[in-house]
């Protein structure tokens, strides 16, 4: 089975240990991993700000380096999400491109939704003690129905408790776009999340997505926490 | 009602920076939500009365004309007089020669959103008509030298009961009182007597049926069967989406409304008023009038954003919403505050004239997921900066940032160059630290975080390291 990592930008300037995580994972779930070396981005802050020009553009360039294969898989709901139900939308215009956004809509996956729900892996690799608390990042949970997965991986690490937190489906504020536009609004609503996820007195904070964890990391610092790590769900189902 | 939506930014910092504000925001979340979430569980199909309820809604909305019509067919027949207006000027002008036609002095009023829309209580006071807010929140505002509603069914949501104590004892003039009963019966004994005095009723109307001509209110407080029933003229005021075809549809919808808004199985009181007082009838008005307003709603059928306008008002996508919990509804600089509000202001008022609050938003879709009708309020948020892009209203630096960055994106060589120095340059910011705590490329992050500082490669660069030392 040929899986294509689609990495994301944010991890590829910022996290590149995650990428090498999601790469690990899904070797370990017998997937021969390729990681088409022209890619960059999904497109969607473009998308969301408006430049449907760009989306388009950016669209087609994924479409072109990531049809072909078994799977694409993303360690991000929200770059999942994007290329699965947006790319659609973006090229309906197009009815050529249109039938190769629907074909690659159908094997585009979120990485713990395709572990859990299309490999079915049965053993992390990896080896983690301590509590942790899981933020459900927005796009992940309302438009892939991602929840159920990223627990039950948790689960398979036998040293890990997990500590829910106090509306762990809330927003933390992040947004893309929006924490550079209105950044004392979504900073406020990060407070809220980190004082939710701080309560659980777990040892870390773990999610999906990195634009949402750097988010959280970067007020909880502000708040004066220098401690407590804020993790993928990739670091640490593959900790060592 | 006059926008200030231009300021939304600055409202935002005010809001932020007003702590009694925050407390009272804090507590309103709670309460809303989980209210809702408890009374949704009691329907056994949600997600499939939310189908139905956007059928029955979309399927006036695609032959708006038609079904207003019937409405007005059976409204008169009943008695009533439907009159039209095609925005806020008209609404209040319309409502000025009715009452002047009826000589009236006095008017009792229960919540009307549409009302806001107009400006009508300053309209009516300029004319030399007394409107009375009987609706308590509303009541509690207009005492407020008539302040503006934040939230479309709770209207001083913003306020703290010991601001409207402070406020009852210096307008009434009566001992401070500090329990919600004392300061309600206060309302009501001032409200009781205006009841008795009014000449003329103005209320809202939640739905509009059809089949039958008549208007649906749901309510609490029962100020809204006072100022419909004991006037001599009572005057609806409502959008012309409100219509549904028939009772039917209305108990559908009834599912739905109490529990999204304020998470109630059924309101105190669901009242269906048809036609003016007949003969053998006890109650009802002599003269009843219906004033269907546009006010920018024509405009969106068959556009881009006719979803909008199966809108049933129930707030809750403002009650779950992490930006309006956050500020509130004053914040949003117009009548329609929340989600919602950010989709219909600048449809309403201009693209150009609320420029910021389709981008005032997560896109998180917890407002999407909650919403009755099922409007896609994301999706139309996007739209709206899709509208602005278009129009040329983005400022300069922002589109020209956007343009280099998706050049940039486009072309994996420069990508992969700016990349690298991206991460160098980011990593030489946090000088050894975590992170990173001054960064002048996003004064607007740094405002109240740090920015987490990058490992100092690439993926790109370990992986093809990694792919030659194979
Ligand atoms: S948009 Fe939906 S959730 Fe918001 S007020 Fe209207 S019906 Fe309610």
């Amino acid at each position: 089975m040929r899986a294509a990592l689609f990495v994301t930008c944010l991890v590829d300037l910022m996290r590149p240990r995650i990428g090498f995580a999601a790469l690990e994972l899904l070797e370990a779930a017998g997937c021969e991993v390729v990681v088409p070396a022209t890619q960059t981005c999904c497109g969607q802050p473009a998308w969301n700000s408006g430049d449907h020009c760009a989306a388009v553009t950016l669209a087609k360039k994924v479409i072109a380096e990531f049809e072909g294969y078994d799977y694409v898989v993303a360690p991000s709901g929200s770059c999942a999400d994007h290329i699965r139900n947006e790319y659609p939308k973006i090229l309906a215009a197009e009815p050529e491109w249109l039938a190769r956004a629907v074909t690659l809509s159908g094997q585009v996956f979120e990485l713990t939704d395709f572990l859990v729900n299309v490999v079915k892996l049965e053993r992390v690799p990896g080896h983690f003690a301590g509590s942790v608390t899981y933020h459900d990042s927005c796009t992940g949970l309302r438009s892939l129905g991602i929840k159920a997965q990223p627990r039950a991986l948790l689960a398979q690490l036998p040293g890990v408790e997990l500590k829910e937190m106090r509306a762990a489906e809330d927003c933390c504020g992040f947004g893309g776009a929006f924490s550079i536009k209105f950044g004392a609004v979504s900073a406020a609503i990060a407070e809220r999340k980190c004082n939710n996820a701080v309560a659980t007195e777990a040892d870390a904070i773990v999610g999906g997505d990195l634009g949402c964890l750097l988010n959280i990391e970067g007020k909880l610092r502000r708040l004066g926490d220098d401690r407590t790590p804020v993790l993928h769900i990739a670091e640490v189902l593959t900790a060592k | 009602m006059e926008s200030r939506s231009r300021q939304f930014k600055a409202n935002t910092l005010a809001a932020l920076s007003n702590p009694g504000l925050q407390q009272n925001m804090r507590q309103a979340k709670g309460k809303f939500v989980d209210k809702r979430a408890k009374s949704i569980r009691e329907l056994d199909d949600f997600d499939g009365t939310r189908t139905a309820a956007a059928a029955i809604r979309n399927r006036v909305l695609d032959n708006l004309d038609l079904w207003l019509e019937k409405f007005e067919a059976s409204a008169s027949a009943r008695g009533a007089t439907v009159l039209w207006a095609k925005d806020a000027d008209e609404i209040c002008r319309h409502v000025v020669d009715i009452a002047r036609r009826h000589e009236v002095k006095k008017t009792v009023k229960s919540k009307s959103m549409l009302s806001e829309e107009a400006g009508l209580n300053l309209a009516l006071e300029a004319a030399g008509i007394q409107p009375v807010e009987t609706d308590l929140g509303e009541y509690i505002l207009q005492i407020n030298n008539n302040e503006a509603p934040s939230h479309i069914i709770a209207p001083v949501v913003h306020k703290s009961l010991d601001e409207v104590a402070d406020l009852f004892e210096k307008v009434h003039g009566t001992p401070r009182k500090t329990e919600i009963t004392a300061l309600t019966r206060e309302a009501r004994e001032v409200l009781r007597s205006h009841f008795l005095t009014a000449d003329m009723g103005i209320s809202g109307g939640n739905f509009l049926v059809a089949e039958t001509g008549s208007v649906a209110l749901v309510t609490n407080e029962g100020n809204g069967r006072m100022v419909t029933t004991l006037p001599r003229v009572h005057v609806v005021i409502t959008g012309i989406e409100k219509v549904i075809p028939t009772l039917e549809d209305l108990s559908t919808l009834m599912r739905l409304l109490p529990r999204s808004a304020t998470g109630q199985s059924i309101s105190n009181y669901v009242s269906v008023l048809t036609g003016t007082q007949a003969a053998g009838d006890l109650d009802g008005p002599e003269h009843l009038y219906y004033i269907l307003v546009d006010n920018g709603r024509a405009d969106l059928i068959g556009s881009e954003f006719q979803d909008m306008l199966r809108c049933i008002r129930c707030g809750a996508c403002m009650n779950h919403c992490p930006v309006y919990q956050t500020i509130g509804g004053h914040a949003y600089g117009w009548v329609y505050p929340g989600p919602m509000g950010a989709v219909l202001t600048p449809l309403y008022t201009g693209l150009e004239n609320a420029l910021d609050l389709p981008h005032a938003a997560t896109l998180c879709n917890q407002c999407g997921v909650v919403c009755p009708v099922k409007i896609p309020l994301p999706e139309l948020l996007r739209k709206l900066r899709e509208k602005q892009v278009e129009r040329g209203l983005r400022p300069q630096g922002e589109r020209r940032a956007f343009k280099f960055w998706a050049r940039l994106a486009a072309s994996p060589t420069l990508y992969a160059l700016a990349a690298w120095f991206g991460v160098r340059y980011l990593k030489q910011l946090a000088g050894g630290r975590k992170t990173i705590t001054s960064f002048s490329l996003v004064p607007e992050w740094m405002l109240g975080r740090d920015f987490p500082a990058p490992e100092g490669k690439t993926f790109r660069e370990l992986y093809a390291e990694r792919g030659e030392k194979k």
